[in-house]
């Protein structure tokens, strides 16, 4: 500890011909990622809690119309069965995105890494982009694993009522969907994030948003209230996790899916725009 | 080098940093002093490009740090000691800074090494004391082994081995030709670290000069005298152009404190005299003592002090004998005896 020994100076050479670009900045931004135990954690619980709840719900379900104790009850799984079963557990578990979303950025400024990140990437852009597509790249593997999970777990406890399938129509689309919806979902509480930069504002700004505000435009009236309500974000998002189309629904799935997208893509604009501006 | 020109930075309608331009030579420590509030941290953040000036620029070789090809082998920085995410290890913050410059991971165990962190570099550092991330942050500066050093606080919960150690690396550090920049509110600690002075106060320049010359400039010379012909010695200073204040040593009386009269001259008086002497030391006031002097007027947070007590002994770094001639008036202290 007493003893001073100076850095080793690189060789000027090796140094001049190394590249740095893009990727090293993908690479740390993985290092980041995977070094703290929340991602684990907050992943562990998405999984647990989707798989979960989809066998439990599924099963009690099945259950109940066996004794037949489950009356209009039934009404719904028989009208869509894959949407009961990717709706179950999916709809809860999002939650855990949602907070991973916002932690990925607003951990960075609770405990003042965004400065050493800043210092080794003062291009502000840059690092946000990179940060987008780690996490978006983690989230999309964990959720299409986690959707089709979900999927072939209540396919294989509703079987016996509601036989389902991969191969029927849209029902592939809507699993895939399911893991895209939980992606750009995750992005979309990482934008919220990034305005926000305080971790409890910001996971209840966007579980508020994605559980209460947005439903609640469903309330408006005459037609431009079902406008407004069919283009708010996760409203239009989760139009790709359903096999069948619902009554009266505005946007076809890719086309709500293309919106949930607008409505990220601008909210991470908005939030590079205000790192590239503020003081870090 | 670190060239500053002309930097401001309003917090709302606070001014930070009024207009301050200064340069940072390379080859040498150079200290960057103020009171709490002056400025200093937020200097440094605008020159790091973590905040942004209202006007004036702030360049490292003459690049703003944002124009910065690979930042980490350029300058290194360190801020805020705890600024790291307690639940990740000291090797993967470094890995993560090696990685977004390209440097290879065997760069992250040289600098936990060089910082002594090796045994616990794989463990949480919300479980490091404050001395263990300060370590931390010196190896994140360390990383790129850049030609420029910016440390705020360095020392700030090191023990003393500790801050031995991150003193003899900067004078090192600054010997092999690189640019050093540390701030601190420590008068004593760069008085005996830094060859060059910055000073400021409520973000204005108050001072730019080799920390000998700053010594010197600003202390208050004096000279302690004791006799048991006090009262006829100070009558004599007082005619002879003196002038004598009774010191204090807590509240025992200590002699008589002179200034504006050099300690061979004084002698020569009461040779003269046959006054008899007991003691007379040339005493320079210390660096914090001419620090608190010169900033006085700017401290941010200034706290209501009882009468300040007679001048300290002479522990000053650049104690010595004083330059006959030298010396500038100094604001009255103890009790003035009347001629």
């Amino acid at each position: 500890m007493t003893a001073v020994a100076p850095p080793a100076a690189p060789t000027p050479a090796a140094d001049a011909a190394r590249h740095v670009g893009f990727s090293h900045l993908l690479m740390a931004e993985w290092t980041k990622i995977r070094s703290v135990r929340s991602t684990v954690w907050t992943l562990v619980i998405f999984a647990v809690v989707s798989l979960g709840l989809t066998g439990l719900i599924t099963w009690l379900t099945i259950r109940a119309l066996n004794s037949g104790r489950a009356g209009g009850r039934s009404s719904g799984i028989a009208a869509d069965p894959v949407n009961f079963i990717l709706g179950t557990g999916l709809g809860l578990g999002q939650l855990a995105i949602c907070v991973l979303g916002v932690l990925v950025i607003t951990s960075e400024y609770s405990s003042g890494t965004i400065r050493a990140s800043l210092l080794a990437t003062p291009r502000r852009y840059p690092l946000l982009i990179a940060k987008g597509l780690v996490f978006g790249a983690l989230v999309f593997v964990v959720g299409e694993a986690v959707a089709f999970g979900a999927f072939f777990l209540g396919a294989a406890i509703v079987h016996s009522h509601f036989p389902v399938a991969l191969s029927q129509p849209g029902v592939t689309r809507a699993v895939i969907g399911s893991g895209l919806y939980l992606t750009v979902l995750g992005l979309f509480a990482l934008a919220i994030g990034s305005l926000i930069r305080h971790t409890a504002g910001a996971v209840t700004t966007v579980i508020g948003l994605v559980l209460v505000i947005f439903n609640l435009t469903g309330l408006l009236p005459y037609s431009w209230g079902a406008h407004i309500h069919a283009y708010m974000p996760t409203v239009a998002g989760l139009l790709i996790t359903q096999d069948k189309a619902q009554a009266g629904q505005l946007l076809s799935p890719w086309q709500g899916f293309g919106v949930f997208c607008a409505w990220t893509a601008l909210l991470l604009i908005a939030g590079g725009y205000l790192l590239q501006r503020r003081d870090a | 080098m670190i060239e500053v020109r002309d930097l401001t930075k309003r917090f709302g309608d606070k001014v930070a940093v009024d207009h301050l331009s200064f340069s940072v030579e390379p080859g040498r420590v150079t200290g960057f002093l103020g009171p709490n509030g002056a400025g200093k941290s937020t200097t440094m953040r605008l020159i790091l490009g973590l905040d942004r000036p209202q006007s004036g620029t702030a360049t490292i070789d003459g690049k703003r740090y944002n124009q910065l090809p690979r930042p980490l082998e350029t300058v290194g920085a360190l801020l805020e000691a705890k600024a790291m995410h307690t639940g990740r290890s000291a090797y993967n913050h470094l890995l993560f800074l090696a990685q977004s410059q390209g440097l290879p991971a065997r760069r992250v165990d040289e600098v936990l090494a060089l910082v002594g962190l090796t045994p616990v570099a794989h463990k949480r550092t919300g479980g490091y004391s404050l001395g263990m991330s300060q370590r931390v942050g010196i190896a994140a500066a360390l990383l790129g082994n850049p030609p420029a050093l910016l440390l705020d606080e360095p020392v700030n919960g090191l023990d003393p081995e500790g801050i031995l150690w991150v003193r003899n690396l900067m004078k090192q550090l600054a010997a092999e030709g690189r640019t050093i920049f540390v701030s601190s509110h420590l008068m004593n600690e760069m008085a005996v670290t830094a060859d060059h002075l910055i000073v400021i106060g409520k973000g204005k320049l108050i001072a730019d000069s080799p920390t000998q010359e700053f010594i010197e400039r600003s202390s208050e010379r004096s000279v302690l005298v004791r006799s048991p012909q006090a009262d006829l010695l100070s009558e004599l200073i007082t005619t002879e152009g003196g002038v004598v204040k009774q010191d204090t040593n807590g509240t025992q009386p200590a002699g008589l404190s002179v200034t504006g009269m050099e300690a061979p001259r004084i002698g020569e008086l009461a040779a003269a005299r046959g006054i008899v002497l007991h003691e007379l030391t040339p005493r320079l006031a210390s660096l914090e003592e001419a620090f608190m002097e010169l900033t006085a007027d700017s401290a941010e947070f200034g706290a209501a002090t009882p009468a300040a007590p007679g001048p300290t002994e002479g522990s000053g770094p650049a104690h010595g004998p004083a330059p006959a001639g030298a010396g500038q008036p100094a604001p009255a202290q103890g009790e003035e005896i009347a001629p």
